[in-house]
């Protein structure tokens, strides 16, 4: 049904995605962070203060609601944006490797395996549904 | 304190979480909200939203390894993962009809008897573990190549059907109290299932992340994920995770499955406070 080798490959994809998911979204939120600080503007100069500390755990403040306020801040570069966009990669790598292996195993024609992960994907989409509304 | 100092303070902490998170397969959320409420001044809502990152964080970096090592058992976790995905809806619908103070001091008990059971369980090969045809025709059996032991460990795998209504029960928890599924699924593979306590590890691992991965898109969608907050937890935690992952590999049997016992009786404990004080 499905000798070594496939299998073998199966979970070199799987593998890689999720290296290289992790690695990206990584960057990402390390340069925005660095931004963030280098730049003086949103976590307060030189490293900030108690007070700009307080603001920042307790403020409701600066958190994107809008894809437009994401857009337009990677756009300028802006550290908060980019470890939005970091945050964002990283929590949508497991349903990639999802998707994968979907690909995978249909390619493997192992067919109850393809169907278990089509299963996974669904349920996946509709708690996000269910949990969104 | 600035906010420099608190974001370094921040990815130290996680960089622990991420360690003790990927060798146990559960995440370390039982960490990060602690020290984000307790020691860092963060409300439980934001705590929460970042510590779900940090699960979703510990699983994609560890399961790279894992994979590649083969220790993740990919079939298993897959059939798994649908009953365990099934649970977490049904228990995000259920949520409000059960006594959450109840589930808290029924799984706490049930984490004190598990953590019971595993310390005083030996990895004494398979005699006892029955053949299972279902199994079989979905090929879960598996090996993967031990460092410690420095052979290949082949097993087999058992009681299926009984793993799949537990992880149905294992979604339905973390739906209903927001907790990671896997401090259930590493005791459910390693006792009732016949999966070397590794390969229980690694494989339940790589299921959370796709549960969590649920929840901290709602969370994000909601604006709960702060950027301040989650950048550091990120970071530490992969940087944690990465290490933990390189180590569980050569680490001997019996230590790793000590680490898992003391992980479910600090989960055992947090959970029997919040049913029995809160």
């Amino acid at each position: 049904m499905n000798d070594r080798h496939s299998e073998l490959s199966t979970e070199l994809v799987i593998s890689e995605i999720l290296r290289w998911g992790v690695r990206c979204s990584l960057f990402l939120i390390v340069l925005g962070s660095v931004l963030c600080f280098v730049r003086g503007v949103d976590y307060g100069s030189s490293g900030g203060t108690a007070d700009d500390l307080y603001s920042l755990i307790n403020g409701e403040g600066s958190f994107p609601h809008s894809l437009a306020w994401l857009a337009n801040g990677l756009l300028h570069l802006q550290g908060a944006a980019i470890i939005v966009a970091g945050l964002g990669l990283l929590i949508s790598t497991p349903l990639m490797r999802v998707s994968a292996s979907i690909a995978a195993f249909t390619l493997h024609k192992d067919r109850a395996f393809a169907l278990i992960s089509v299963i996974v994907f669904t349920l996946v989409i509709l708690s996000f549904a269910i949990g969104a509304a | 304190m600035t906010p420099l100092e608190w974001t370094i303070i921040v990815a130290a902490i996680s960089v622990s979480a991420g360690l003790l998170g990927s060798l146990a397969g559960v995440g370390g959320g039982i960490i990060v909200v602690p020290a984000l409420t307790l020691l860092m001044g963060v409300d439980i809502r934001h705590a929460i939203a970042a510590s779900i990152v940090a699960v979703v964080a510990t699983s994609s970096a560890a399961a790279s390894t894992y994979v590649r090592e083969r220790m993740t058992n990919i079939r298993l976790g897959m059939l798994l993962e649908t009953a365990t995905a099934l649970g977490a809806i049904c228990g995000a619908l259920a949520a409000g009809l059960l006594s959450s103070k109840l589930l808290y001091i029924l799984f706490g008990v049930i984490l004190c008897y598990n953590a019971w059971h595993m310390s005083h369980k030996r990895e004494d090969g398979q005699h006892t573990i029955p053949p299972d045809p279902f199994a079989d025709k979905l090929s879960l059996h598996a090996s993967y190549y031990d460092r410690s032991l420095k052979r290949e460990l082949s097993y087999r795998v058992s009681r299926t059907k009984l793993g799949l209504l537990v992880s149905w029960i294992a979604g339905l928890v973390s739906g209903l109290l927001g907790v990671g599924g896997g401090i259930f699924k590493v005791p459910l593979m390693h006792l009732a299932m016949g999966v070397p306590i590794k390969a229980a590890t690694a494989t339940s691992n790589f299921m959370i992340g796709i549960t969590a991965s649920t929840g901290a898109a709602i969370y994000f969608m909601r604006g709960d994920v702060k950027p301040f907050i989650a950048a550091p937890v990120a970071i530490g935690v992969i940087a944690g995770s990465k290490i933990g992952a390189r180590l569980l590999g050569g680490m001997k049997l019996n230590a790793v499955r000590m680490a898992f016992v003391v992980v479910m009786a600090v989960a055992a404990v947090q959970m029997l406070y919040k049913g029995l004080f809160r």
